[in-house]
């Protein structure tokens, strides 16, 4: 197989296809509408725009829906356990710094589960980039209320309507000390791919949440409507960042910011080890 | 602390001992959580590991340490953990991952008295059966148990040539006392054991298959990132590694998981016998226990008891066919444990008719004496 140049005349469908292990896997276990094969696509965009060798690119996901997403792709790919990809991740990439490590997760996968090894991983600051896929519900298991469902909207494990509160994940990965934050959805597919790009370029721990629609089982629990109808929910009530700087708050009543939210240096993990066994081996 | 190469007799702790034959196995990755009575193998690892070059993380739980491990062995380091009972339990299911997914790695577990929290500073060998049936699932298991300092080092290196000979996770079974132990030891040379490390494939990467069932049964392993793309997955897969739900690839899956350690079973086996040949009593017993079980045996034989001791050294896959066969004249066999009752269920499937089995048990976090065992041997002979 050819390894990827860069296209630039070619459609995106092009490039993407030539990152797909299209003999085998297909078709995807998704719904259609999905938005899961969205924020694939706009992976793929972002790896090929960098120029990244496929061989060196490690796609490490957990148990989900979102989850399944590396196995369609022709990288080096890891499905793990519900969960637990952040930490398999962590010890992919100290064991082999140059790789370009990216973990791929849902909602449930990295908040519920997995939340206590990605607070550490934002603390920690291994180069890893966290694509967080949030449909707000457990898609794969069939609706169940996942730790990003909003207070007293609908599941299949919370029938009255959720007592709980959601995590804001962005905010979260903030407070524990990540390097890089963005945000943004599945209708704002530029943007997502521009946040990507970011996060991979960047030396140290990013998260890029991409807001994604389970019409499925979020959309119909809560008369959402379908994937049209949540991609336009989406398109009406994310508000860039950068434009929101500049509004009065009642202009933000009610809509959530996209794009890159943080963004600091710190020392990173793995080349701080690096030096460390330089000094000792003196 | 001595360096791991070079031939000083040394006094060191079970637990050090560990960790130097880690080095000495060529281990470069530790992902470990802190827990009594195995921290002083992370401490070593943490000191040692950046001097080798290797790489030492502190997780945030043991059920990331193993998660760590599997994805640095999975990039090509050989890599080790260390924990006890809780910890142990915390680690099961991503022991099965690297079980199913064929990534060779150790897992030490000092044992301590359960369930539990238990009892963090005593003795227990309650996790015998745990490591080989931990996971759910089926599989085989490849689990090793040193009774010395000496042994320690050693076994940790056989732990690493098997589950790297046989792609496969190992658990080293020791305890509090063996690991807190401090004896005397030569540290082997360079060179004195057999390292061995896991086969590459010689092939292009178009043809490379990651789980391919060989003849032996063990496929070679690319690293991540060698230029071998493949996928791995916990679900059921084929050669490729892609999910399969066809029977037949997933009977294969799961014969090979099996077959490849069952078929090398005389590779695998180690035990350790003494005066098993005209025994009429033998007792049976490992780790601490067996230094005790071995004087036992030594009072017996004093007061013309014909006593022998067998010492399985891998307890799984469990010795079948070599213990069956020093027990080949015995009237009785005694299994000697700190648990209520666990391999002595082995020994009753294999014990030959003529050769009743009897137990002692001890679960209250202290040791078994060697005069508990020959007041024992003088009960039942
Ligand atoms: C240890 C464990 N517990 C539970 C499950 C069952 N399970 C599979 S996927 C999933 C939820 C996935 O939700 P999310 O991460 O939000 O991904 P989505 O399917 O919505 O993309 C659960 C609970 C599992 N596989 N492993
Ligand atoms: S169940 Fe929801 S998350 Fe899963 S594939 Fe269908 S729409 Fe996507």
């Amino acid at each position: 197989m050819v390894e990827a140049t860069k296209p630039e005349d070619k459609q995106t469908s092009d490039v993407t296809h030539q990152y797909l292990r299209t003999k085998k896997n297909f078709p995807n276990v998704w719904c259609p509408g999905c938005g899961i094969g969205t924020v694939m696509g706009s992976i793929i965009r972002s790896i090929d725009k960098l120029g990244y060798k496929k061989n060196e690119v490690v796609l490490v996901s957990g148990i989900g829906c979102s989850s399944r997403l590396p196995v369609y792709c022709d990288f080096n790919t890891l499905h793990t356990t519900h969960g637990r990809s952040i930490a398999f991740a962590s010890g992919v990439k100290v064991a082999k710094p140059n790789l370009k490590v990216i973990v791929v997760t849902g909602d449930g996968d990295c908040l519920a589960i997995g939340g206590n090894h990605f607070i550490h991983a934002c603390r920690r600051n291994i180069d890893l980039t966290v694509i967080l896929i949030n449909n707000q519900i457990y898609g794969m298991t069939g609706g169940q209320c996942s730790p990003a469902t909003p207070n007293l909207a609908y599941a299949t494990t919370a029938p009255y309507g959720n007592l709980e509160h959601n995590f804001i994940p962005v905010d979260l990965a903030k407070g524990a000390g990540a390097s890089y934050i963005a945000r943004s959805t599945v209708y704002h597919v530029q943007q997502m791919d521009k946040m990507i790009v970011g996060a991979l370029q960047k030396k140290g721990f990013s998260l890029v949440e991409a807001i994604s629609n389970c019409h499925t089982y979020y959309g119909r629990l809560n008369k959402e409507g379908d994937a049209v109808a949540m991609l336009k929910w989406m398109k009406e009530h994310a508000m860039s960042a950068k434009v929101a700087k500049n509004l009065p708050p009642e202009k933000l009543e009610g809509k959530f910011l996209t794009g890159l939210l943080w963004d600091v240096e710190k020392p990173e993990f793995c080349e701080e080890y690096e030096k460390l066994i330089q000094r000792l081996q003196k | 602390m001595p360096s791991s190469n070079t031939s000083a007799r040394v006094l060191m702790q079970g637990n050090e001992a560990c960790a130097h034959g880690a080095i000495y196995s060529g281990c470069r990755f530790f992902g470990g959580y802190p827990i009594t009575p195995s921290t002083e193998i992370a401490e070593g690892m943490a000191r040692m590991l950046p001097k080798y070059g290797g790489r030492f993380i502190q997780m945030e739980d043991e059920i990331g340490s193993m998660a760590a491990i599997i994805g640095a062995s999975a990039a090509g380091l050989k890599s080790m953990t260390a924990t006890s009972g809780p910890g142990y339990s915390l680690m099961q299911e991503n022991i099965g991952y690297a079980y199913m997914t064929e990534v060779p790695c150790v897992i030490v577990n000092v044992q301590r008295g359960g369930p539990s929290t238990g009892l963090p500073t005593k003795i227990g060998q309650a996790d015998t059966m745990q490591a080989r049936w931990g996971p759910h699932g089926d599989y085989n298991a490849i689990v090793v148990a040193p009774a010395s300092v000496r042994e320690c080092f050693e076994q940790t290196v056989k732990a690493f040539n098997f589950s790297e000979r046989f792609r496969t996770p190992v658990t080293l079974l020791g305890d509090e006392v063996l690991g807190h132990m401090r004896e005397v030891i030569t540290v082997p040379e360079e060179g004195e054991l057999e390292v061995i490390s896991r086969e590459k494939p010689d092939v292009p990467s178009e043809w490379y298959h990651h789980f391919e069932v060989t003849p032996n049964l063990v496929s070679p392993m690319a690293a991540v990132g060698d230029g071998y793309r493949y996928h791995m997955t916990g679900l059921t897969h084929d050669s490729e590694g892609f999910p399969t739900a066809k029977i037949s690839e997933i009977k294969r899956k799961l014969d090979k998981l099996y077959y490849k350690i069952s078929r090398f079973y005389d590779e695998i086996v180690q035990i350790d016998t003494e005066m098993t040949e005209d025994a009429s009593i033998c007792v049976l017993a490992y780790g601490t226990t067996a230094r005790a079980a071995r004087q036992a045996v030594h009072m017996a034989r004093e007061k013309r008891i014909r006593a022998g001791l067998i010492r399985p050294i891998t307890i799984w896959p469990f010795a079948d066919e070599h213990i069956r066969e020093h027990l080949a004249h015995a009237k009785k066999v005694l299994v000697v444990e700190l648990n209520m009752g666990q391999l002595v269920n082995e020994v009753r499937r294999i014990a030959p008719r003529h050769c009743k089995v009897e137990q002692l048990n001890r679960y209250d976090g202290e040791v078994l004496n060697p005069v508990d065992i020959f007041k024992k041997i003088l009960e039942v002979k």
